[in-house]
């Protein structure tokens, strides 16, 4: 197995107020291909934070990040809209679905992104929602489907652009427990079925059990580190 | 891609987009009818007091226009007309003696304008004949005159009764005499209807004791816009006496500034108009701009470039004002394709009220396609500006910031 996320000595540092927040502090982590990673910890510890920084969507006060030996930390805003494009599937919170877009649009629209011919586009997405099990709403606005259900076409979504890691930042903090479940079993399974890489943060101790790896930070630094 | 997503977005808040798109269409009717209105009335003015009247080209003995008195006459010479008459553009030349008289019946008085004129060269100019409302029209060679409405009504004279003429000639003779009353006129322009005389060229040139003498030739050309070429043309012909040759713009300086003026007052309200709708049109780019901070985040953070974002605001911008102008065109183009060819006359008693004012009552509407064009250059410029907020917001944005909760 190769290690595809390797952050090195990095540190967020807030300004906002009188006192620094150290969001992150002095934290380093490596995440190899095929992992199934939960980061948890309490609101407030810095998993956000973390997740932003791994997925180049926010810059490290200090240390750097590589993905696959290229330092992203020093890229360009343009460069990473286009690093993240290639590279790395998103799943946020919530309301991640364009609202205009049905559920397959909204999943070719990554692969539009990345210029993939029509049929190739259309394949994968009804491919993926059928391995989400979301595939009878194909034709349905995000508006019409449940918290779940959303959430299960963004993780579609996420896969579809065939990226390096996929980043879930508290994919279930909206949903019963239930969904909770359901979600988590099927990205397992596209874990197991399509060597997809997870890290996803959460609180929720249910959701915890179902990760292969459990990396918990504590004030912005990492207090264990447990394979499964 | 873009289009789909820029459709389906406008459509997602329909009232608000419906709003911004009908009062843009609210605003391009407006300006058109007024800018139509206006443009239109300032065609009519010109037309009547220049195509009918002072013709767009005129030759004077030098200093006549400053000083129009008899004694600045110059001898009619047909011959050194022909030649003007040869240049391109020029359809024929109009010669007239004018001057002024007081004209009386039985005990009314008032001052009146003669005209002395070819009657049938005056008629291609001022389409004098299809004026006459009663009578008949001069004929060449004519004894008699025709008196125009307001004029014949003050005097109450009607055709066939006798109008005294009295006046002074050329280099002080005595002018007077009677002249039976062929036809009455009638013009639109009411300087002209209480006033004007018209008389053959010849009895006039007897009437001032002015033999062979004329105070001005008016010309008639086929396209105003070549008045200033044609103009230095004639001067060329003219040079070796003292005359003036004046253009239209020369010969109704007052008419010309008030449509200037006019005109200036009319695009100040324009553009109040436009400031209304744009402060509209800025709050509607506000608000999706502000709405969609999440999903914009969303949708840089999955790897949207930020020019592919503000082209797809870009599209919506353009497709509500696209939508907005285009309505408003075609809404307004058959009423005013109507009322151009239909002009709304004023009943009686304001058509009197309105010429006081030395108006022509009637609202006259033009078809230039400026009007249209303006209109759309303006709302289009104006979208494009305000756009920039929007363009501005997203390339500045940054998806950490936009997707905190
Ligand atoms: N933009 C910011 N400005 C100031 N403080 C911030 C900002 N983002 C996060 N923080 C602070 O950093 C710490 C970690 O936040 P976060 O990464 O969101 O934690 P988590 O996701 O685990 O709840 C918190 O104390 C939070 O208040
Ligand atoms: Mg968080």
């Amino acid at each position: 197995m190769s290690t595809i996320i390797k952050a090195i000595n990095i540190s967020k540092v807030y300004h906002k107020s009188t006192v620094p927040v150290h969001a992150v502090n002095n934290l380093s982590l490596n995440i190899e291909e095929g992992e199934f990673t939960a980061i948890v910890g309490p609101s407030g510890c810095g998993k956000t934070t973390l997740l932003n920084i791994l997925g180049g969507l926010d810059q490290p006060t200090e240390g750097k990040v590589e993905v696959d030996g290229t330092d992203i930390s020093s890229m360009k805003d343009s460069e990473l809209i286009d690093f993240r494009l290639r590279n790395i599937g998103f799943v946020f919170q919530a309301y991640n679905l364009i609202p205009v877009l049905t559920a397959r649009e909204n999943v070719e629209f990554i692969m539009l992104l990345q210029k993939r011919n029509k049929k190739e586009r259309h394949d994968r997405a009804m491919e993926l929602l059928e391995s989400m099990d979301i595939a009878d709403k194909a034709n349905s606005k995000p508006s019409q489907l449940s918290g779940g259900q959303q959430q299960r076409v963004a993780v579609a979504r996420a896969l579809a652009s065939k990226p390096r890691f996929i980043l879930a930042d508290e994919p279930t903090a909206n949903l019963d427990s239930s969904s909770t479940n359901n979600l988590l079993d099927l990205m397992a399974k596209m874990n197991e079925e399509q060597k997809a890489t997870f890290i996803f943060s959460t609180h929720d101790q249910r959701v915890m059990d179902k990760a292969r790896r459990i990396v918990t930070l504590e004030d912005g630094a990492i207090v264990s580190d447990v394979k499964r | 891609m873009y289009t789909t997503l820029a459709w389906r977005n406008i459509w997602r808040n329909k009232r608000r987009s419906l709003i911004t798109i009908l009062s843009i269409t609210f605003a391009v009717l407006l300006a058109c009818v007024m800018r139509s209105m206006q443009l239109g009335s300032y065609g009519r003015m010109i037309e009547n007091s220049v195509r009918f009247y002072t013709g767009y080209i005129q030759i004077h003995k030098d200093g006549y226009w400053n000083d129009k008195v008899i004694d600045n006459s110059f001898v009619y010479d047909p011959e050194k007309l022909s030649e003007v008459n040869q240049l391109k553009g020029v359809q024929t030349f109009v010669p007239r003696l004018e001057s002024f008289a007081l004209s009386s019946f039985k005990n009314q008085t008032k001052g009146a304008l003669i005209m002395g004129v070819d009657p049938e060269r005056e008629d291609e100019l001022t389409r004098v004949k299809s004026k006459v409302v009663t009578g008949r029209y001069l004929k060449p060679g004519d004894e008699g005159i025709l008196v125009s409405q307001g004029l014949a009504n003050y005097l109450k004279v009607s055709v066939g009764d006798t109008v005294v003429l009295l006046g002074q000639g050329y280099r002080g003779a005595n002018a007077a005499g009677l002249f039976p009353v062929r036809g009455i006129v009638k013009f639109a322009m009411p300087q002209q209807n209480n006033q004007l005389v018209y008389m053959d060229l010849a009895k006039a040139q007897w009437f001032y004791a002015a033999d062979q003498l004329i105070t001005s030739v008016a010309l008639v050309i086929d396209d105003p816009d070549d008045a200033p070429k044609i103009t230095r043309q004639v001067e060329e012909i003219f040079s070796g006496g003292s005359y003036e040759v004046m253009d239209w713009k020369e010969l109704v300086p007052d008419l010309v500034q008030s449509i200037e003026l006019d005109n200036i007052s009319g695009k100040v309200m324009l553009w109040i108009l436009y400031l209304v709708i744009g402060f509209g049109m800025f709050g509607t780019y506000l608000m999706m701009t502000a709405e969609r901070q999440y999903e914009f985040g969303v949708m840089i953070s999955v790897g949207m470039k930020r020019l592919q974002l503000q082209t797809i605001v870009l599209l919506e911008i353009t497709f509500m004002t696209s939508i907005g102008v285009l309505v408003g065109i075609m809404l307004s183009l058959p009423a005013l394709t109507y009322f151009h060819f239909n002009p709304i006359y004023f009943g009686a008693e304001a058509a009197k009220a309105i010429e006081k004012f030395g108006v022509e009552a009637v609202y006259a509407f033009s078809l230039d396609p400026v009007i249209f064009t303006n209109q759309a250059y303006a709302i289009f410029i104006m979208a494009i500006v305000l756009a920039g907020y929007p363009i501005w917001s997203i390339h500045k944005m940054r998806p950490v910031e936009s997707m905190r909760p």
